[in-house]
């Protein structure tokens, strides 16, 4: 059988063990630390003489966690639906129509995979005052759905490319149209990349910080990430109750990574390998 | 004679119109299928973009007249130290982004699937992948106060006895850069990991039996093995931090916002600022332009290689 000496395994698990404590640590430094009074510089890990589980509910107040609760899902909802659905059109049409043309739209689409959001965040400030959606969650929105699209048409199109085209012709021979073809046929067949890409994109939405910060200036219109930016800008000198508020920002995203652990990991995975 | 000899032509003739007018239908179905996408992406990203490319020619305030003066952003930034070094801080943050977590996630990835192949390595495997999911702007919080004097890495400094070397480690401006890399590290090494650790599972196990059949060791069965196999996993996961490096904007703007002075100052942080604080809108927007160049001259060359049929 395998041969590893236990030399190998020792030293093998103890690196696993380090790196898991390396991961881990900062998550309990930061809850230890949002325990200590109100204004106060502790240590780094340094249980409290007497711990203060009101600063999280005191963070929960000065932050309005309920308003950006609200307004983050607001945002989740308004964007990934959509982006779901057009994407999911398009990538069909490119990917088992035959339309001329559609090659250059393919690459049109995968141009935009490494594009850095900070290359484009100057314009898109101007072109929203212009629009007068400056400064509303549309602000967010809208451009959202567009940076996705490329990474969502290209994700689905590979899904769609890597059905047996017998389906599809099978369907034209019974005489379906080709809102049959789409509707009935391949979009039951693609409800597991559907699925992973829409996990795929609430997490993004809901981390997304830059647009949230250049395009709306108050806070409770703006994603989790975006308003705990303002939560640092005005709590930087409270250490605990920046602590607190941190964790109570990370919590819904930590909730949701152990509930869809798998589906989660999967996904990004899948994601990273086929962009 | 004439007649009947008529009739399957006329038949493929129609049939041929009614296969082209299916085709036709099919290509206008087809558009209107893509349309809507392509509206949000023409709109909100492409256009920008080309907008990016047109302010980068001029020099303007964002309110007054917009003035053309050609290339001269572009020599600006060539120029100007400050500037140009941002470039210069994005890759080196290419290193501590990129580099270290590929490394060591692959690494990891090979211990894993040699000493931890049942409960314990999955364990592992999701405990390194949770900074993954939390915001970029979490991380660069969390880590803020790790880093700070009072913070938990000066103090285990303290206890091992290296106290002469506690400091403000994200206001120094030697080791600020370094420390937005030890942030990055947390975030991306999970993903490297698990991404690998994926991968290798796929390789055919033959390949490893008899590798320790023979008695290989770790670092033989690493190099002749492992490496070779993943090499498309491996450019995989240097796109993505790569990207994550070039790009960088939520870990930095959070935790030194490019301080002190313009040492941790990378593209992303500097087109907020020459935008947004200094009203420079063409020299943003010269900069935005190269950062998006630059992402692409480094990120071809990386999936050309992966993709080269091993």
């Amino acid at each position: 059988m395998m041969k590893i000496g236990y030399g190998e395994l020792f030293w093998g698990r103890a690196l696993l063990l380090g790196l898991m404590a390396f991961t881990i640590l900062p998550f309990i430094s930061i809850f230890v630390t949002a325990l200590h009074p109100s204004g106060t510089v502790p240590g780094g890990l340094e249980w409290p003489a007497d711990p203060q589980w009101g600063n999280f509910v005191e963070a929960f107040k000065v932050a309005n966690m309920t308003a950006l609760l609200a307004s983050s899902t607001f945002i989740v909802i308004a964007v990934v639906p959509v982006s779901l659905i057009i994407s999911t059109m398009a990538a069909f049409a490119i990917g088992l129509l035959r339309i001329p043309g559609s090659r250059v739209l393919l690459s049109l689409f995968v141009f935009g995979l490494t594009l850095p959001f900070g290359g484009i965040i100057v314009p898109l400030y101007y072109l929203e005052r212009a629009m007068g959606i400056y400064n509303t969650r549309l602000a967010i929105v809208l451009p959202l759905i567009g940076l996705y699209m490329p990474f969502a048409v290209y994700w689905m199109r590979a899904h769609f490319v890597n059905m047996p085209a017998e389906i599809s012709e099978a369907a034209k021979v019974d005489g379906a149209s080709t809102w049959d073809l789409f509707w009935r046929i391949h979009l039951p067949l693609a409800r597991a990349p559907i699925a992973s890409l829409g996990i795929l994109m609430s997490v993004w939405t809901w981390n997304q910080f830059l647009l949230a910060l250049v395009l709306v200036e108050d806070p409770t219109q703006r994603t989790m990430a975006g308003a705990l930016g303002a939560f640092q800008g005005h709590y930087a000198t409270d250490i605990p109750l920046l602590c607190a508020g941190t964790i109570l920002i990370l919590l819904p995203t930590l909730l949701i990574f152990v509930l869809f652990q798998r589906h989660i990991i999967t996904a990004l995975l899948q994601g990273a390998v086929k962009g | 004679m004439t007649k009947s000899d008529n009739r399957p032509a006329a038949a493929a003739v129609s049939r041929r119109i009614s296969r082209s007018k299916m085709v036709r239908r099919e290509t206008i179905i087809g558009w209107l299928f893509i349309l809507p996408a392509l509206l949000m992406y023409a709109t909100f990203v492409l256009l920008p973009l080309l907008l990016s490319i047109q302010y980068s020619f001029f020099r303007w305030n964002g309110i007054g007249p917009m003035i053309w003066v050609g290339l001269k952003n572009y020599r600006t930034i060539m120029e100007v130290p400050d500037l140009l070094g941002t470039i210069f801080n994005a890759f080196r943050l290419v290193v501590w982004f990129s580099f270290i977590p590929v490394g060591l996630g692959l690494v990891v990835a090979s211990v894993i699937h040699r000493v931890a192949t049942g409960r314990f390595g999955t364990v592992a495997r999701t405990v390194l992948f949770l900074p993954q999911v939390i915001p970029l702007v979490a991380a660069g919080i969390i880590w803020g106060w790790l880093l700070a004097l009072p913070g938990l890495i000066n103090q285990v400094l303290r206890a091992v006895g290296l106290g002469a070397i506690t400091r403000a480690w994200l206001g120094d401006f030697d080791w600020a850069l370094p420390a937005v890399g030890l942030i990055g590290i947390w975030v991306l090494l999970g993903f490297c990991t698990v991404l690998l650790s994926t991968a290798i599972t796929k390789i055919d196990p033959a390949f490893y039996e008899s590798a320790r059949i023979d008695g290989a060791s770790w670092f033989t069965e690493f190099v002749k093995i492992t490496i070779p196999l993943l090499r498309h996993e491996i450019g995989v996961c240097l796109t993505v931090t790569v990207i994550a490096a070039l790009a960088a904007f939520d870990i930095v703007y959070v935790s030194t916002a490019g301080g002190p002075g313009n040492s941790t100052a990378v593209p992303g942080i500097q087109i907020y600022i020459l935008a947004f604080t200094e009203q420079r809108i063409g020299l943003a927007s010269a900069l935005a332009v190269m950062l998006m160049v630059l992402v692409l001259i480094v990120i071809l060359p990386i999936q050309r290689l992966s993709r080269e049929s091993t």
